[in-house]
C-alpha cells in the first residue's frame, strides 16, 4: 500500500503488512435506500478491527458485505470492491459457500444447534465431506480448546448444547465457526448479550485468536471496543468518519463526531 | 450527551481553579512577605498548607472516581488527565512557597534589601507564569501556554545569575554565609514555581491537542 492509499484509509502508525481486505468505493443499498457511501478500508491479518457507531450507522451492513450474508436480504445490493487476498469477493461468479467457509461469522445471541456440544461443532466437517472418526474427534477437541471451552465440556460433548449457559453456548459458537478452519471471523456484538464475566472471557478469547485470524468485530460497548481491537473504525450515517489505531481513536481523534460519539456528546 | 460525566467534569474544574486561586494567592502573600520581611504571614502560610494537601487528594479522589466510573474517552480522558498532573503541580507550587516562607523566618535579621530588587523581577515573572498557565488552562489557550514555556529559560538565568552573585556575596561575608544560602534557596524555590507553572502548560497543550511536547 503507498502513500496515498494508505493516507485514504487514515491509518497512520506501523506498517502491518499487506491487508486481508482491501475495500474499495463500497456502496451498498436496500433496494432504493443507500445504506453504504463510498466506504474505503483496509482490514489487516492477525489484527482486530472493530466497528462502531451508533444504531443504524451501518456497520453491521459493512459487516455482513464481508462475507456476502447480505444476499440473503432481497433488494439489497452492494458496488464497489471488496478485495480478499486480492479477488473481489462480490464477484457474481464467487462461490459464496467457499467464501463462507473461509469467513466465519459469530453472532449477537448465541445460536447453536439443537445437537449435542460434540455435533454443533463438527456440523461444518460433516457437511465438507469429513467421515474420518478420529480426525473428527481431534479436530472437535481443537476447536473446543481454541475457544477455550475444552476444559468445561470435555466430560459432557454429548450432551445437548443448551444446557450450556449463555457464555459457554457464545464460545461453542466460535468452536463451530472455528472447526473449519476459517481466515477471517466476523463478530457482531458477541458478548452483547453476556454478563461481565462471560464477556471477559470472550475478550480473552480474541486476543488469543487474533494471532492466528483476522478478526473483525461490531460492537456497541465503547469499553471492549477499546480493550480487543488494533484497529477502530467509526461510522455514521452509511459513511465511514474515521479509522485508526484504537489507542489514537480512544486518545485523540481527529475528527469532531468520532470525539462526539465515544465521548457521548452524540445527537 | 452523558449529563452525570459533564456535571462530575464542571465539578472538577470548579474545584481545580479553586486551588490555583488558592495558590496564587499564597505564592502572592509570600512574596508581600519576603519584600516586607513579614514573619507572622509565614508562619501563617506555613500552618496553612494542609488546606491546600485537602484540597489536592480531593480532587485526585474526584477524578479517580470519574475514571473508574465513566471511563471516559478522548478529550474528556486529556481533561482528567491533566486535571491529576495539574493538581499535583499546583500542590507543589504551594510547598514552594512554603519553603520560600520558612526561609524568610531563617533569614530575619539579615538585611537584604540590595537584592530585592532582583527578587522582585524574577518572583513576577514566576507569578506571571503560574498565572498565565492557570488562564491558559481556564481559556484552552496553547499560544498563552507557549509564552510560558518560552519563559521558563529567563527564570532559569535569572536564578544561574543569583548563584554567581550570591557565591560572590558568601565569599565577602563568611559570616553570612547561612542566611546567604537561604536567600540562593528562595531562588531555587521560585525557579521551581516556574517550572511547575511550565509543566501546567505543557499538560494544556496536551489537553487542547493531544500532543506531549514536554522534553521537546
Amino acid at each position: 500500500m503507498n502513500r496515498i492509499e494508505r493516507s485514504l484509509t487514515g491509518i497512520e502508525e506501523n506498517d502491518p503488512g499487506n491487508p486481508k481486505f482491501l475495500i474499495r468505493n463500497l456502496q451498498f443499498y436496500y433496494e432504493e435506500v443507500q445504506a453504504l457511501f463510498d466506504i474505503n478500508l483496509d482490514i489487516f491479518p492477525q489484527k482486530v478491527t472493530a466497528l462502531i457507531g451508533p444504531s443504524g450507522c451501518g456497520k453491521s451492513t459493512f459487516l455482513r458485505c464481508l462475507n456476502r450474508m447480505n444476499d440473503l436480504i432481497s433488494g439489497a445490493r452492494a458496488q464497489g470492491e471488496v478485495l480478499l487476498d486480492g479477488e473481489n469477493i462480490l464477484s457474481r461468479q464467487l462461490d459464496v459457500v467457499s467464501l463462507r467457509r473461509r469467513i466465519g461469522m459469530v453472532f449477537q445471541k448465541p445460536n447453536p444447534f439443537p445437537k449435542s456440544i460434540f455435533e454443533n461443532v463438527a456440523y461444518g466437517l460433516r457437511i465438507t465431506g469429513v467421515k474420518d472418526k478420529a480426525y473428527m474427534a481431534a479436530h472437535v477437541e481443537k476447536s473446543l480448546k481454541l475457544a477455550a471451552l475444552w476444559d468445561e465440556v470435555k466430560d459432557r460433548l454429548h450432551a445437548p448444547a443448551t444446557s450450556l449457559s449463555g457464555g459457554q453456548q457464545q464460545r461453542l459458537c466460535i468452536a463451530r465457526a472455528l472447526a473449519v478452519e476459517p481466515e477471517v471471523l466476523l463478530m457482531d456484538e458477541p458478548a452483547s448479550a453476556l454478563d461481565p464475566i462471560a464477556t471477559l472471557k470472550i475478550e480473552e478469547l480474541i486476543h488469543e485468536l487474533k494471532q492466528k485470524y483476522t478478526i473483525v468485530i461490531v460492537t456497541h460497548n465503547m469499553q471492549q471496543a477499546a480493550r480487543v481491537s488494533d484497529t477502530t473504525a467509526f461510522f455514521c450515517m452509511g459513511k465511514l468518519i474515521e479509522v485508526n489505531s484504537t489507542d489514537i481513536m480512544f486518545t485523540r481523534p481527529k475528527d469532531k463526531q468520532t470525539e462526539d460519539y465515544i465521548t457521548g456528546r452524540f445527537g | 450527551m452523558n449529563i452525570l460525566l459533564k456535571k462530575e467534569l464542571e465539578t472538577i474544574r470548579k474545584k481545580l481553579l479553586a486551588l490555583g486561586a488558592m495558590v496564587e494567592d499564597r505564592f502572592i502573600n509570600v512574596l508581600k512577605a519576603f519584600e516586607f520581611g513579614e514573619t507572622e504571614t509565614c508562619q501563617k502560610i506555613i500552618a496553612s498548607d494542609h488546606e491546600v494537601d485537602h484540597m489536592e487528594v480531593d480532587i485526585e479522589e474526584e477524578c479517580l472516581k470519574v475514571l473508574a466510573l465513566h471511563q471516559p474517552v478522548a478529550g474528556d480522558l486529556r481533561f482528567i488527565i491533566v486535571v491529576i498532573k495539574i493538581n499535583n503541580d499546583l500542590e507543589r507550587i504551594a510547598d514552594e512557597a512554603v519553603n520560600i516562607a520558612q526561609r524568610i523566618v531563617r533569614i530575619q535579621g539579615f538585611n537584604y534589601d540590595s537584592y530585592i530588587h532582583d527578587y522582585k523581577i524574577m518572583a513576577e515573572m514566576a507569578g506571571g507564569m503560574l498565572k498565565m498557565s492557570l488562564d491558559a488552562f481556564v481559556n484552552q489557550d496553547i499560544r498563552m501556554a507557549e509564552d510560558v514555556r518560552a519563559m521558563d529559560g529567563k527564570v532559569d538565568a535569572m536564578k544561574n545569575g543569583f548563584y554567581d552573585r550570591l557565591k560572590g556575596d558568601i565569599m565577602k561575608m563568611p559570616d553570612k554565609t547561612g542566611k546567604l544560602i537561604n536567600m540562593l534557596l528562595i531562588s531555587r524555590h521560585l525557579e521551581r514555581i516556574a517550572d511547575h507553572a511550565t509543566n501546567i502548560s505543557e499538560e494544556v497543550i496536551y489537553m487542547k491537542k493531544g500532543e506531549i511536547v514536554r522534553h521537546r
